[in-house]
């Protein structure tokens, strides 16, 4: 039993999800029917099921971003695509029929993750750098899409997707357990996990074995663009409207954040799509919880890298080394 | 009392998940002495030495220095006491300067501020007396070979070692001349009354320079000997746990007759600016055929180009009488071509990745990205390839860097056998593998070709060429100089064939 204990410790997703769990419990005591869930006409309400259901376009683009981590790359341009994507369904929907909406907002964020791929496989841009581009001139293109106006919409499947339930549950739960069902699937049970992991840790070697890792760039970052899509849709089916300026704004760090505490190392190698789920619900729960506790909004992003610092050296195996070893040390030496 | 040894450990164990690495290994090193370690893959002598220089904490045992208990708890503490070592695989930083590379964590300083001016002199000067070796200090690491890389590694320990110098395998990407080199360097250090401790693979170097050796074999201590006391086939037998006979590599060599055997490889005009200039080459079904010529003389060049690494621009190449279109890793390992890169470390291991993910990597390549091989199948091709060569592990979901450097160079040898290779191109297959082991590849060699496949063969050492091989290719200076086969092909013809060199192979088109 303790070994099992002791093994679980030793696991990438066991620092992230203690915190997490802290986290929760600290809420408790902020307010004490946080864990509780409510049934009213067949759906579930509850702190508890709001945070899930708000963290899930975070979860969404993390796992995106996981991916294109993995192979020592970044993404810094999601926030951007996320509200392109939001742009195009309103605008689309205002004339046309809400499935092409969907369809094509999708496609946008395909493009622009191809786009990003091609700059960093084909013309080996840095990844910071060729995200970039689209970063900054991705909120212009949502501007022009909608017009320089937050765009409404009006359309009951649309909103349903944004917050309608499902079962009992909010449906965009099932949207992010699909998207994360799926990226198990292509880790799993096809090769790219292998691929990706391998190029991500030694593209010199990776090419030797027949791995063609420009393909694999490339199918990374679209991924990548279609996640962030997919949390588009989802952002602006809540509130059902497109802002260009605002939706999505600053999104790309907490999903950063969101992979380094799951696990996943920026130097590129081994990903943890479960750390990374865990990673992004931790975030969520950590921003709810400064606004609960009523923190001052200008120090919210102290607090908030104050407590990642201390995530991610609860991380390190050396910090906890070192920290385990101050107690020791004057024990052993006498 | 003046203490006769400088260096003396008692007891020492190292566990590590699932392996005994070291149990009660005592060592001693006197002053002015140049003590081998000798092993083989997997024996534990990297531990011991990572120990020694406090990378690793021992489990249980004590270290003496100058008779005086130490407690080595981290590098600092062992560079303190003057203990410095050049580990198995190069830790220098790539994209440093050579210079800083050097005086990294110790510049000379200036006001509080770091001297680069004196940095580079001293390094130059380091370089010069110490390895006699001269070169632009303030060029990145990386733009020198590894040779190079190893020798400024080895400045760098000598410049900082002041009582015990350690060098774990640093001759095995040397060539005869920079190991002369080096053991030069090593003689004057002994004079000077340093203690050395050296790990190598070939025997003769290890004959050659030591006073003492020190036999490991799976983590215990077997025995201390003087040198020229013990006699090598003794120290082999010592080493692999029984009787060696160093005849049976030379073994009555069966010389095919493979004019018969239909031809699988033949590549006209062939070549690529700045690595190889045009030449023919062609190659039988079931031969093995050997590429021989100094280091840098375009042997790896050559097998690169043919694997698809490098693109040709010149000349075609069939297969199978198939002329071979575009070129490249992924399409040749589908046709049947393996290539086991020589620099296992940069071209061959996955760090991250488990033994089982690194063996089955070629072949999942081989079948794409969607043809996942199932985890029972993946299981069964790794511990079907850890038998055949006997791979050291507790297990096939170790890290590949947890294990021994020959025992890396397995698996990476088990990635390309896994593909069911027609013509198998393995470069300096029994590089920093010890004789046992290397007597088994050999042997896998002859089988191999037995049932068919097409070998080609590259290797630094001639004997072993000659021993292994039905035909050698010599190149020089990127130039394929001629042709030996059967009774003609001998060390001494090769080497004046290598010597002399005017002569160009007629069949070369100009
Ligand atoms: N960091 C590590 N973690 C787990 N096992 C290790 C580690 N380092 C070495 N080993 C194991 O210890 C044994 C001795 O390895 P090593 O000292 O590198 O052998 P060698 O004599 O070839 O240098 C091997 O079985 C190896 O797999
Ligand atoms: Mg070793």
């Amino acid at each position: 039993m303790k070994q099992y204990l002791l093994k679980f410790t030793r696991q990438k997703i066991f620092w992230p999800l203690t915190a997490l769990a802290l986290f929760l419990v600290l809420n408790l005591f902020i307010d004490p029917g946080f864990f509780e869930i409510e049934i009213k006409n067949n759906h579930l309400f509850g702190s508890l099921i709001d945070i899930l259901n708000r963290s899930i376009p975070l979860v969404i683009i993390s796992i995106g971003m996981t991916l294109v981590i993995a192979k020592e790359g970044i993404d810094i341009s999601v926030g951007s695509v996320l509200a392109i994507s939001g742009a195009t369904a309103a605008a689309i929907m205002e004339h046309q029929n809400i499935w092409l909406a969907l369809i094509v907002a999708l496609i946008v964020g395909i493009v622009c993750g191809f786009w990003n791929g091609l700059l960093v496989s084909v013309f080996e841009i840095q990844p910071m750098v060729a995200t970039l581009i689209l970063l900054v001139v991705g909120r212009g293109i949502a501007q022009l899409i909608t017009g320089g106006q937050i765009l409404t919409m009006d359309n009951e499947i649309y909103s349903f997707i944004g917050t309608g339930f499902l079962f009992g549950f909010p449906f965009p739960i099932y949207i992010g357990i699909f998207v994360f069902l799926m990226m198990i699937f292509l880790k799993k049970r096809t090769a790219m996990g292998l691929f990706l992991e391998s190029i991500g840790n030694n593209m010199t070697a990776s090419k030797f074995a027949g791995i063609q890792p420009k393909k694999i760039i490339l199918l990374v970052y679209t991924i990548c663009g279609l996640c962030a899509a997919i949390a588009g849709i989802i952002v602006s089916a809540n509130v059902s409207s497109a802002d260009a300026n605002n939706a999505g704004l600053w999104i790309e760090l907490d999903a950063i954040l969101a992979v380094v505490i799951g696990g996943t190392s920026m130097r590129g190698g081994r990903y943890f799509l479960g750390g990374t789920v865990v990673g992004a619900l931790f975030i969520q729960t950590l921003s709810t919880t400064i606004y609960s506790i009523g923190i001052n909004p200008q120090i919210v992003m102290v607090v908030k890298a104050l407590v990642v610092i201390l995530v991610c050296l609860m991380q390190s195996e050396s910090f906890r080394r070192s920290f385990a070893n101050m107690g020791k040390k004057k024990v052993s030496y006498t | 009392m003046v203490s006769e040894y400088l260096l003396r450990s008692e007891g020492i164990s190292k566990f590590f998940p699932g392996v005994k690495a070291l149990s009660n290994v005592s060592f001693t090193l006197k002053q002015g002495e140049i003590h081998s370690i000798m092993g083989e893959n997997g024996a534990g002598k990297s531990t011991l030495i990572k120990v020694f220089t406090g990378v690793h904490k021992m489990d249980e045992g004590s270290i003496f220095f100058k008779e005086e208990q130490i407690d080595l708890d981290s590098p600092q503490s062992a560079q303190n006491k003057g203990i410095s070592a050049v580990f198995q695989e190069v830790n220098l930083c790539e994209n440093l300067s050579v210079a800083e590379n050097i005086f990294i964590g110790r510049e000379p300083k200036k006001n509080g501020r770091i001297n680069w001016k004196e940095i580079k002199k001293r390094a130059e000067q380091l370089l010069l007396t110490r390895l006699n070796i001269k070169i632009d200090v303030s060029k990145v690491l990386s733009s020198y070979s590894t040779a190079i890389q190893q020798m400024i590694a080895i400045a760098r320990a000598v410049d900082m070692s002041s009582g015990v110098l350690i060098l774990d395998e640093p001759t095995s990407s040397l060539d005869k001349n920079e190991v002369k080199q080096l053991f030069k360097v090593m003689k004057s250090l002994k004079e000077e009354g340093m203690g050395i401790i050296f790990v190598s693979h070939f025997l003769e170097q290890v004959y050659e320079i030591s006073d003492r050796i020190t036999v490991l074999r799976n983590g215990q201590y077997i025995g201390d000997y003087v040198t020229n006391q013990l006699p090598r086939k003794d120290l082999v037998s010592n080493m692999i746990g029984r009787e060696w006979d160093e005849n049976s590599n030379h073994k009555e060599k069966q010389f095919k007759n493979l004019k018969s055997s239909e031809l699988l490889l033949s590549g006209t005009n062939l070549a690529r600016k700045g690595s190889i200039n045009p030449l023919n080459i062609e190659m039988r079904k079931g031969e093995v055929l050997g590429l021989a010529g100094l280091l840098g003389s375009g042997r790896t060049e050559l097998a690169k180009v043919i694997f698809g690494i490098d693109k040709p621009d010149q000349g075609v190449l069939y297969l199978n009488n198939e002329k071979i279109g575009s070129l490249n890793p992924k399409s040749s390992i589908e046709r049947g071509v393996s290539f086991c890169p020589e620099d296992r470390k940069v071209e061959g291991i996955i760090n991250d990745l488990t033994i089982r993910e690194n063996i089955i990597l070629g072949l999942q390549t081989k079948k794409g990205l969607l043809k996942y091989i199932p985890m029972k199948e993946q299981e069964r091709i790794a511990n079907k390839y850890i038998k055949l060569l006997r791979i050291k592990t507790p297990s096939i979901e170790q890290s590949i860097d947890n294990l021994s450097g020959g025992n890396q160079q397995k698996v990476i040898l088990a990635r390309w056998l896994a593909t069911n290779p027609t013509l198998l191109i393995l470069d300096e297959p029994t590089r920093g593998i010890d004789v046992g082991s290397k007597q088994e590849i050999r042997q896998l060699i002859f089988d191999l070709a037995k049932e068919g496949i097409t070998i080609l063969f590259i290797s630094a050492e001639l004997e072993e060429t000659v021993a292994c091989c039905d035909r050698v290719i010599v190149l020089r200076d990127r130039q394929k100089i001629g042709e030996l086969q059967g009774e003609d092909m001998t060390e001494s013809k090769i080497m004046d064939m290598i010597a002399k060199g005017d002569e160009i192979d007629e069949t070369i088109p100009s």
